[in-house]
This record gives C-alpha cells, structure tokens and sequence, in this order.
C-alpha cells in the first residue's frame, strides 16, 4: 500500500463518506453476528454509561501526518478545527461538573491555534490534560516550545509509536517518523517526561502495523523499555495496545488488501465480555470540532452522535441525560471488545 | 487432487482429533502449554516456531506461525532474521556432513 500525502476525503474517495463505511460494516448480509447480540452474552442487554471521567475534544483534523490507518482520516488539507467558541463551551461544562480529565485529540491538536490558550484555562480549572501528540508535529518549524509548555502545564502526553524500530512504524506513519518521534521523545526525557516522580508522563502506544491483533501490552512494554533505552537513551512510562478500528482508512486498507472478512471475523471470534465490561465509552464522552457529542472517537468519525435520549451538541450539554446514556453501537465497537480489549488507555481486560 | 495444500484446510486440523479424540486432547493440551509465556516469551517461541516451520518446509505452519509472531509482537525484521538461523542451521547440517566426505575419502583414496 502506497504511503498517502493527504487525506482520502481530499481525493473525494468513497469510503472518505461516513455513510459507506456504515454501509460495510454494519451490512445485514455479513455473517458476523451484531454486536448488540453478542454484547447480550456478557449478561447485560445493553451497553450503558457508567458516569463521565474523561471529556474527550477532538479539537481538529488538520495534521502533519497521514498515517495509513487513521480512523480520523486526518491530514494536512483537513481544515475542520475548533473555534475558541466551541472551547468555551467546554470549559463552560467543565466548571459546571467535576469530570476530572480532558483528552485532547485531532488530527495534531497542536496544530489548533487555540491549542494553549485551551490548556491554560483547563488547567486554572485544576483538571489533568492528556495530549494526545504524534511526537513529529514537536520537531515541526513553529512549534519548538511545545514540549516545554506542556511539560510546564503537567500535560500528561500519549503518543502513538507503533513499533521500537523503524520499518514498521514508518510503514504505518510514514517515512522519516520513527527517526523525527525518537527525537522528540529525547526532547521529552530531556524535560522529565517518563521518568519517575517527574509528574510528567509519557505513554507510547502499539497499533499493529497491519490486519491482526495486539501482541501482549505488557510484554510489549517490557520489549519497548528495553529496546528503546538500549538504542535511544529514551523513557516512557506505559506503553498502550490499541486495537486498530475497521473504518476510515484502515477500513480502507482491509478492503483494498482482502483482508476485511479474516479481519472481521478474527475480531468476533475474539470478543471478550471482561473487555466489554470495560469499554471506554462507559466513562468517556466525546466532543467533535464543531461541538457535536459522540460516545467514542470512532462514534464521531462514523458521524454516529449520542442518541436515545442524549444531547447531540454540548451546547445543549446535561450531565443527568449523559452519565446513565446508552451507547450507540455498531459492528465497528467488535474493536474495543477483541482480546485483551481496546481504548485510548489501552488494553481494558 | 489438483493439489496437496489448500488454505481452507489449516482450520480444519482439529478433525484430526475424529479418529483419535484422546490423542488429540492430550496433544492439544501440550500444544497450548509448549506457546504459553515460560522461561521463554510467546513472540520468541513464535518465531521459534515460524523457523522451524521453514525448516521442515510446511506451508500451513509458515502461514499460521507468521500471523502468530505478528500478533505476539514481531517484526518482519525479525521474522526474517529467525528465517535466516533455520537456513543457516539447515545449510550448516549439510556442510558439516562434508566431514563425512572427507573421512570416506581419506580412507579409500592415496
């Protein structure tokens, strides 16, 4: 599969369309089971919020990048970014409830020219900050001082690095990545991030470079440890195994390589109800660009918003309609329940 | 028979067991213990696996043990270093032999 210099929305390709890509993965003809169907195995019958720990904003999809497997079908021609507005919307709801963590997503959320000034006053709100950084956008003209001010913020970083070497991470992120996210995982140690009692925490995150599932998260960890200290110099603290969703463009990359059906499949045979017990969606809500809420990241994307009885846009935000919501699900949510299951803190079973 | 090796035939290894269900527990049993997590880790016992596969040259045993050490953690780096030590050992097994053509030959030539 050839690398990607934008995004599949910028070349006006079919599965860019939200509607496509439900149109596959949840065809009545497929013979996987629904996951509402299966989901019945674990006991319950409905997959259920079970109040809000992290608020999640997607504060744009512009980024420097264009990985293979993007669920955001990011890029550098992505121009959906959120206002300063929509921010003080979420602040606004921030102040009015206690959810004590905000996720801070894109595309690169640095690249949103509100991305500080968001920080700042999340922090004078006293609520812990995740970035979620692809490490390049840190090596990037214009944005040296990044690192620095999110370590100045205590801005916990999560970053993805699908592997330790280079091939296969520059395979899924492209050329160069492995080498310019080592580097700025060195600025990272330089600043304190992984190491212990810093306060400042660096996670990486595995994504299988291709169709198949996560290795063990903590062995991979133990080999990430060791073999990026042993040829870096560099420090991390968790290593996160994120199960790559069937939509967007990996949706894309499983088609084009015939691989979607052994994919699907390999994901169903490998549900696991303790995974399900856990999905992230239970305690995370997710808020889009413009402001739209979703129960997950790949909800927004699929532009599946809440439903059954829960806002659709944050200025209409309730806790007590939000917290108790049922989950929309679809056939893609086989992803967060394969295995040792799936979220953006990694491995949940 | 158009040919001896079909794809749609790896899943069906567990019908070994029809004729012979104690054998097949008992294998299977010892099967699972061999790959799981001991002094050895399961992506090095994979690509353990996946040499050996090269080595005796089976075809459903290099597919299963490539998806294998993929999703234990591997790369095709390594996966093609562990290739290398089976060819190695294979080619080696043969060259030593040669000691053997030397013996005979010292023994039967002026």
């Amino acid at each position: 599969m050839q690398a990607r210099h934008k995004s599949m929305k910028a070349f006006g390709e079919l599965l860019a369309d939200a509607n496509e890509q439900l149109k596959i993965i949840n065809n009545p003809e497929a013979h996987f089971i629904p996951f509402d169907k299966k989901f019945e195995t674990t006991g319950k019958d409905l997959l259920l919020a079970d109040g809000i720990e992290i608020l999640q904003v997607n504060i744009g999809k512009m980024c420097n990048q264009v990985c293979k497997h993007c669920h955001v079908d990011a890029g550098p021609d992505r121009k959906e970014i959120m206002t300063r507005e929509t921010m003080q919307q979420c602040l606004d709801i921030l102040s009015k409830t206690e959810i004590p963590t905000v996720d801070l997503t894109g595309g690169a959320p640095e690249l949103n020219p509100d991305f500080k000034w968001f920080v700042e006053e999340i922090k004078k709100l006293g609520r812990h900050v995740i970035v979620r950084s692809n490490l390049t956008i840190l090596e990037s003209i214009g944005f040296g001082d990044y690192a620095e001010f999110m370590a100045n913020h205590k801005c916990e970083i999560t970053s993805s690095l699908p592997y330790y070497r280079a091939s296969f991470t520059d395979k899924q992120r492209g050329n160069g990545v492995f080498e310019k996210s080592i580097s700025a995982i060195k600025k990272l140690t330089v600043l304190g991030y992984g190491k212990e009692n810093s306060g400042l925490i660096l996670n990486l995150v595995y994504n299988p470079v291709g169709a198949f599932l996560p290795a063990s998260q903590e062995q991979l960890e133990k080999d990430y440890k060791r073999e990026l200290w042993n040829n870096h110099q560099v420090v991390f603290n968790n290593l996160y195994t994120i199960t790559n969703m069937p939509i967007s463009r990996f949706l894309d990359y499983l088609i084009q390589s015939g691989n979607y059906d052994s994919y699907m499949q390999r994901l169903v045979d490998s549900f696991n109800p303790a995974a399900a017990a856990n999905v992230m969606c239970r305690f995370t809500i997710s808020v889009g660009w413009d402001g739209q809420l979703y129960d997950c990241d790949f909800n927004q994307m699929l532009d599946l918003n809440m439903d059954h009885g829960a806002p659709k846009h944050i200025r209409d935000f309730n806790f007590s309609l939000i917290e108790k919501r049922r989950i929309v699900t679809g056939q893609h949510c086989y992803g967060c329940t394969a295995g040792a299951g799936s979220s953006c803190g990694g491995a949940t079973a | 028979m158009e040919t001896y090796y079909k794809p749609q035939d790896l899943p069906r290894f567990s019908e070994m067991g029809e004729g012979a269900p104690e054998l097949w527990k008992k294998f299977s049993d010892w099967y699972g213990s061999v790959f799981a997590a001991g002094a050895l880790s399961e992506r090095e016992k994979a690509l353990i696996a996946l040499a050996v596969a090269h080595a005796v040259q089976c075809p459903y045993c290099i597919d299963a043990y490539t998806q294998e050490s993929l999703a234990k953690g591997a790369d095709l780096e390594q996966m093609t270093e562990a290739v290398h030590v089976a060819c190695a050992i294979r080619g080696g097994a043969s060259l030593v032999h040669g000691v053997q053509m030397k013996n005979v030959n010292e023994k039967i030539t002026m």
